[in-house]
């Protein structure tokens, strides 16, 4: 298949945001009449490389051509003249408008200056034949499922585009007689000819549908290889990366092993988010969360929370089964949460380091009973001391620190309300080396102090050397809890890359 | 579950029926061609104001401006028929070629600037409004002999009664929005504003040019509402027409157009005005109950339509919400 001129192909493209790069010489083939998954961690440069080939970015280097002929998209309409349509998780359709309508917008056909509604209609349903749909054209999109809305998007780019279709996580929603009918049209649209990028942290449909993968990571290209005979846990290591060093373990305590737990969970869950787990957490004791992007890591940490309401199971504290419907609760429980999306789930950038560090603290008191100012002016010197966090001033906004410091003074948010359980969420995502070993060396020291903490990490080799226990979550499951010597990338990464026995690839 | 984007304006019906049967038993001679034509007289010009509210509200917009346009209207026609020779006709021209730069204006800087269109016309009304004032203060009597020819052209209906100028204006500007909303483009591009702004991006809707158009055509079809204003108070008077724009919303609201745009008719909105009209009829039969009245069953009838309007979108989020939870229970292993 490789001697026929490509569909697109990507070459050397780069991209930096603010000096920071987000996608590194990147090449990237697509062939007509093939799938083409496109596999990545959060912030590996997949969707900066799919918002570039459908024009909603600009390449600051390299070269995309489209059946050989370079093309400069000004913008995804631009794109999808040129050939390259683009269907996205949350389906980018409008709802309120007809079938027909949001398969005809901005093209609708005219008779006598006015849109020839008959004529929409006839050749909408001419059209969704092919996919062997047959619904009410005229009916609103809202009245139907996500998995025909998605169909229709797929429709309506195929017919204003026709080359290149992006299914940009496009199953997310769906369940399995749902993907099956998906999976139905696009391999109806392979076999028409189409290239086909698919985005997907499913790896079983993957292996179901692709023909070959590409894993990016970090904003580099790791490598293409075809589908075919590729073994599972070579993938998850091409996607989390291999540590070539041996994994560094912290020696645990074993009497933390034998102490009452402090947070239990019993089978709690949230249908649609994560299946029902079973979880103990002790004081002095850090319990990593490993899995890939999507596999239910947050949703679990947003359960014990409070910040989406679990539909089973309970959480007790200290052995007292604890209503946790809200974070106030949460907080009052003497919970704390520094969210895997700083910018817009943790910090203020606009207020000053100082307003940053005392808001929990605060909450937690009650505008009743404000801090006086020297109070906290002298909270907001102590941690940034304590923690080293790198700001000119107290009163600098703190949109203007590194990531690492803004990380830091979340952590000092917290560590302010004397919790007794603290939850991280990707604490060392985006943030230099320096601080990366800092933070590291704050969660060992948290824990050896007594606190319980619970930490999700796409870093193997860091998860590895501070938890004193590992679950991993797949398919927004927990497939495996490793304890002791079973503590190592190796583990972790084979428990991701099983599957189970009713799958049908590999 | 496909009628639930007609609900709203079959509530409408509902209610208009409803009233004019209560008008009729309370009042028979309320059912006649007379009233008929007086009340799409009296309401000429808020139907066509409402119109273009209509289209604003739809593309998720809001225009307040509307009011201060149509008194601003007044004040410059009686001005320049008072003081120049200018003929009506071309006044007319000029004050909507003024009225629909005003809106499209507005437009442009609530796409432009990226700021609330509740903000933007919210200054337009007062710009329109001082700009009025500056002409004059007083109230100008329009005596021109071309508005009494106008004043006098009518269609007599069955029964005696009298489908004036003004009305008629007002039932051509419905029709052609009507056909404006639902048979082009614009107005495809109009309720895609409405229903998500960013998926009409995606999708190619040239959003500067829609939106620039909206609130020109609202601005157009203030001015053409201020022109029909003058021709039935033949005077203009820059604190006329105050609060206008709100009995529009009104009007819209009630007609079954969600206020957060998407879903609506133009055809609701006129059946909005007909139950206004009924209402003040009513009022104006009955002789003994205050004209505030009037406000005070608008109030309740808005209370109760945006209740519908979120009971219906609570509802069909609740369903879209069992939906994806039914569906993502399995995501994996097909």
């Amino acid at each position: 298949m490789a001697n026929a001129q490509p569909l697109l192909s990507v070459r050397g493209v780069s991209k930096a945001f603010l000096g920071v790069s987000a996608l590194e010489n990147v090449d990237f083939t697509l062939q007509a009449g093939e799938v083409h998954a496109l596999l990545g961690e959060n912030g590996a440069g997949k969707s900066t490389l799919i918002k570039i080939i459908t024009g909603a970015y600009r390449r600051d280097e390299g070269e995309v051509l489209l059946e050989g002929t370079p093309i400069h998209p000004r913008d995804v309409v631009d794109a999808q003249k040129l050939g390259i349509g683009t269907v996205y998780q949350e389906v980018n359709l409008l709802t309120n408008l007809t079938v027909a309508e949001n398969l005809f917008l901005g093209r609708q056909p005219k008779r006598f200056g006015l849109t020839d509604v008959r004529e929409m209609n006839r050749r909408s349903k001419a059209i969704l034949d092919t996919y062997g749909l047959d619904i009410d054209v005229t009916a609103p999109l809202a009245n139907f499922s996500v998995a025909i809305q998605q169909v229709v998007a797929i429709a309506r780019a195929v017919d204003i585009s026709g080359k290149v279709l992006v299914l940009d996580e496009p199953t997310a929603s769906l369940d399995a007689h749902e993907v099956e009918m998906l999976f139905a049209v696009v391999r109806q649209l392979r076999a028409r000819g189409m290239g086909i990028i698919f985005i997907s942290h499913f790896l079983d449909q993957v292996y179901e549908i692709a023909d070959s993968i590409t894993v990016l990571r970090n904003g580099r290209l790791i490598d293409t290889v075809p589908v075919a005979g590729l073994d599972r846990l070579k993938l998850v290591s091409m996607m989390l990366g291999r540590q070539l060093e041996a994994d560094i373990k912290r020696t645990i305590d074993p009497n933390t092993a034998q102490s009452e737990p402090l947070v239990s969970l019993r089978g709690l869950g949230k249908r649609g988010n994560i299946d029902p787990l079973d979880l103990d957490i002790r004081q002095g004791e850090v319990v990593g969360i490993a899995g890939l992007l999507g596999s239910g890591r947050t949703e679990t940490a947003q359960l014990v929370f409070g910040i989406e309401r679990a539909d089973s199971g309970t959480i007790s504290v200290a052995g007292t089964p604890v209503n946790m419907s809200s974070p106030r609760k949460a907080i009052a429980q003497g919970f704390a949460f520094c969210p895997e999306d700083r910018k817009t789930d943790g910090i203020v950038g606009d207020l000053s380091v100082r307003e940053n560090i005392i808001f929990a603290l605060q909450a937690q008191r009650g505008w009743m009973r404000p801090l006086s100012r020297s109070e906290q002016e002298a909270l907001a010197d102590r941690y940034i001391a304590a923690l080293d966090i790198r700001t000119s001033d107290r009163e600098k906004p703190i949109k203007f620190l590194s990531g690492g410091n803004q990380q830091k003074v979340l952590l000092a948010r917290w560590l302010a309300t004397n919790p007794r359980f603290l939850i991280l969420d990707e604490p060392t995502r985006g943030i230099d080396v320096g601080a990366h070993a800092e933070i590291i060396r704050l969660i060992i020291d948290l824990c050896e102090r007594g606190m319980a903490l619970l930490v999700i990490s796409s870093e193997l080799g860091e998860l590895v050397g501070y938890s004193s226990r590992i679950i991993v979550l797949r398919d927004r499951k927990m497939v495996s809890e490793l304890t002791g010597d079973e503590i190592s990338t190796d583990h972790i990464m084979k428990a991701i890359a099983s599957h189970d026995a009713t799958g049908e690839a590999a | 579950m496909k009628n639930s984007k007609y609900l709203p304006l079959m509530a409408t019906f509902v209610v208009f029926v409803l009233a004019y049967i209560i008008c009729i038993s309370v009042f028979p001679n309320m059912l006649s061609t007379r009233v008929a034509g007086n009340l799409l007289t009296d309401n000429a010009f808020l139907g066509i104001t409402a119109v273009g509210m209509t289209f604003v509200i739809l593309s998720g917009g809001i225009d307040l401006s509307v009011g201060s346009v149509i008194a601003f209207t007044g004040v410059f026609l009686s001005v320049i028929l008072r003081d120049t020779s200018i003929h009506p006709l071309a006044a007319f021209a000029i004050v909507l070629v003024l009225t629909t730069a005003f809106g499209a204006a507005m437009g442009g800087i609530i796409f432009f600037l990226d700021m609330p269109p509740f903000i933007v016309t919210l200054a337009g009304m007062f710009l329109a409004r001082g700009i009025s004032y500056l002409l004059t203060t007083e109230s100008v009597p329009i005596t021109h002999p071309f508005y009494s020819t106008l004043q006098d052209i009518y269609f007599l209906m069955p029964g005696g009664g009298r489908l004036t100028l003004i009305a008629i204006i007002m039932l051509v500007v419905f029709a052609v929005g009507i056909v404006l909303a639902q048979r082009t483009r614009f107005g495809t591009y109009v309720y895609a504003l409405g229903g998500n702004l960013t998926s009409a991006q995606l999708m190619g809707v040239p959003v500067a040019k829609t939106t620039i158009g909206i609130y020109a055509l609202s601005g157009f079809l203030a001015g053409l509402s201020g022109i029909v204003f003058s021709l039935y108070t033949s005077a203009g008077y820059s604190l006329a027409a105050v609060g206008v724009e709100l009995d529009a919303i009104a009007a819209v609201v009630i007609g079954g157009t969600l206020l957060t745009g998407g879903y609506g008719f133009v055809a609701g909105t006129f059946l909005g005005i007909c139950i206004q009209g009924l209402i003040q009829t009513y009022i104006v039969f009955d002789g003994t109950l205050s004209s505030w009245w009037t406000k005070i069953v608008i109030g309740l009838l808005l209370f109760g339509f945006i209740a519908l309007q979120r009971g219906l979108m609570w509802m069909s989020e609740r369903s879209a919400r069992n939906m994806r939870h039914a569906s993502a229970a399995q995501p994996s292993s097909a």
